[in-house]
């Protein structure tokens, strides 16, 4: 039994945000792979909850007239992985989120529910930011969109006012096309762990695959929100591939990070995936894009 | 105030429970309907000591609302014998292979298992491993577990090409 005091129950989006308006403190219940196991443990005794799981209006993924990939938020973990239009345009993101928890978690967690959440291990994350995701939040009053790169605001913190429901999460015709990418997560477990650091890179080669046009790397559990490294980015842009690249690529996203020591790794070790993974996650990824490395 | 009916597909037969809205899908199926296979393990999604395929996919039913299983089709392992008192191939190569000991977690593994057992694709060991990935086994150090599922899909692709 869980000790939840109220639970709403709407038929549709709409009624579910007037809910949400007319009780701002009630959480929206999605999946509940991280709502129900708080209230397990007790840090949410006595909640109000809005259950809009069984709301089909906000699941599935289309690839839309515009050529942009919408992903709607209740769609689970495994549906994401197993969309023909994800495993033909954007296959990375499938690999990323099936390396969260086992196969019984990956078919009742939700990708809103993952970014929504907002906390810096996200497997959904890193690969999101690097796509140049756009959100798009409904209340009440209307929709807004919102560039995911500006969602998170602190640790577990996103941009949503109490009124607010994520509906949509759009990946842009010019974000996936042409792009190849890499998902590498570092956990202590091959399943049913947070990551201790995630790496999610993809590029864009020149047409005879020897220069990268762009290079995209975000880090998950690097910072206390997942964060993209601008100066690596920077440097990779127009460059040719070469080991020194890939050397300097690693380095330079040690100026953009600030990890922090936990009792799953400390910072020093933290710093020292950050720059492998960047560099084993970039090789991999110009490897999809088709490209080579001298070594 | 809590009190509602849940309709649903249980084991083929359909069933409607009167249940307190709070409940778990794990508590209705256990407390309700007695199905015993159900085991309250770690409750929080950790352990795959309740799973049961909801409309052919595994969950875990202690962090599944019993709410959301209105006009859904659940399998127990309560339900993967269709004669009495037998038990089927899947359940019989745990006991062959040795895949069971204190017995807990088994049949969530079973149940885990359904889906590999059921797919014409070959499953590898590895692949085996990460579609259990979500159960944790205490005793047996999961070797025989894969190969009691190995077998058992071998042997129902067999079948299947008869």
């Amino acid at each position: 039994m869980y000790n939840f005091k109220t639970l709403y129950e709407p038929a549709s989006v709409a009624e579910a945000l007037t809910l949400k308006a007319a009780h701002p403190e009630a959480l929206f219940l999605a999946g509940g792979s991280d709502i129900l196991i708080k209230i397990r443990e007790g840090r949410l005794d006595g909640v109000d909850l809005i259950n809009i799981y069984m709301l089909d209006e906000l699941r599935g993924i289309c690839l839309e007239d515009d050529g942009s990939i919408l992903i709607r938020p209740l769609t689970s973990f495994t549906d994401v992985a197993m969309h023909p239009v994800i495993k033909a345009h954007l296959p990375v993101l499938g690999e990323a989120v099936n390396t969260i928890g086992g196969p019984q978690v990956r078919n009742i967690g939700t990708i809103g529910g993952n970014i929504c959440n907002g906390v810096p291990s996200a497997d959904s994350a890193t690969t999101l930011k690097t796509y140049d995701a756009v959100l798009e939040i409904v209340s009440a009053e209307g929709t807004r969109t919102l560039p995911y790169a500006d969602f998170n605001t602190g640790f577990g913190k996103v941009d949503l006012s109490p009124t607010e429901l994520l509906a949509g999460i759009r990946i842009p015709k010019a974000s996936w096309e042409g792009f190849f990418g890499h998902y590498i997560k570092y956990s202590m477990r091959k399943a049913m762990d947070i990551a201790t650091l995630g790496c999610s890179v993809n590029v864009k080669l020149s047409e005879d695959k020897t220069m990268i046009q762009q290079l995209r790397i975000a880090f998950g559990v690097a910072a206390p929100i997942p964060i993209r490294s601008p100066k690596a980015e920077e440097l990779a842009k127009g460059k040719k591939i070469t080991k020194a690249l890939i050397d300097q690529i690693g380095e330079a996203v040690l100026e953009d990070v600030n990890p922090r020591s936990s009792w799953r790794a400390s910072k020093e070790f933290r710093l020292q995936l950050i720059e492998e993974l960047a560099k084993r996650a970039s090789v991999e990824a110009i490897k999809k894009a088709g490209g080579t490395i001298d070594v | 105030m809590y009190n509602r009916s849940v309709s649903c597909t249980v084991n083929g037969i359909e069933r409607t429970y009167l249940i307190d809205l709070r409940s778990s899908l794990s508590d209705m199926l256990r407390g309700k309907a007695g199905l015993d296979s159900i085991k309250h393990g770690c409750d929080v999604g950790e352990c795959g000591a309740c799973t049961v395929l909801i409309d052919g996919k595994p969950f875990n039913s202690c962090i599944y609302l019993a709410i959301w299983a209105e006009g859904k089709t659940i399998l127990t392992l309560e339900g993967l014998s269709t004669t009495k008192g037998a038990i089927s191939d899947i359940q019989q190569a745990f006991i062959d292979e040795g895949a069971v000991q204190c017995g807990f977690c088994t049949p969530g593994f079973i149940m885990a298992s359904i889906p590999i057992i059921e797919s014409d694709t070959v499953a590898t060991r590895d692949d085996i491993k990460r579609q259990i990935a979500g159960n944790l086994c205490r005793c047996t150090g999961y070797e025989h577990i894969v190969d009691a599922i190995e077998k058992t899909q071998k042997k129902r692709i067999e079948e299947r090409q008869r």
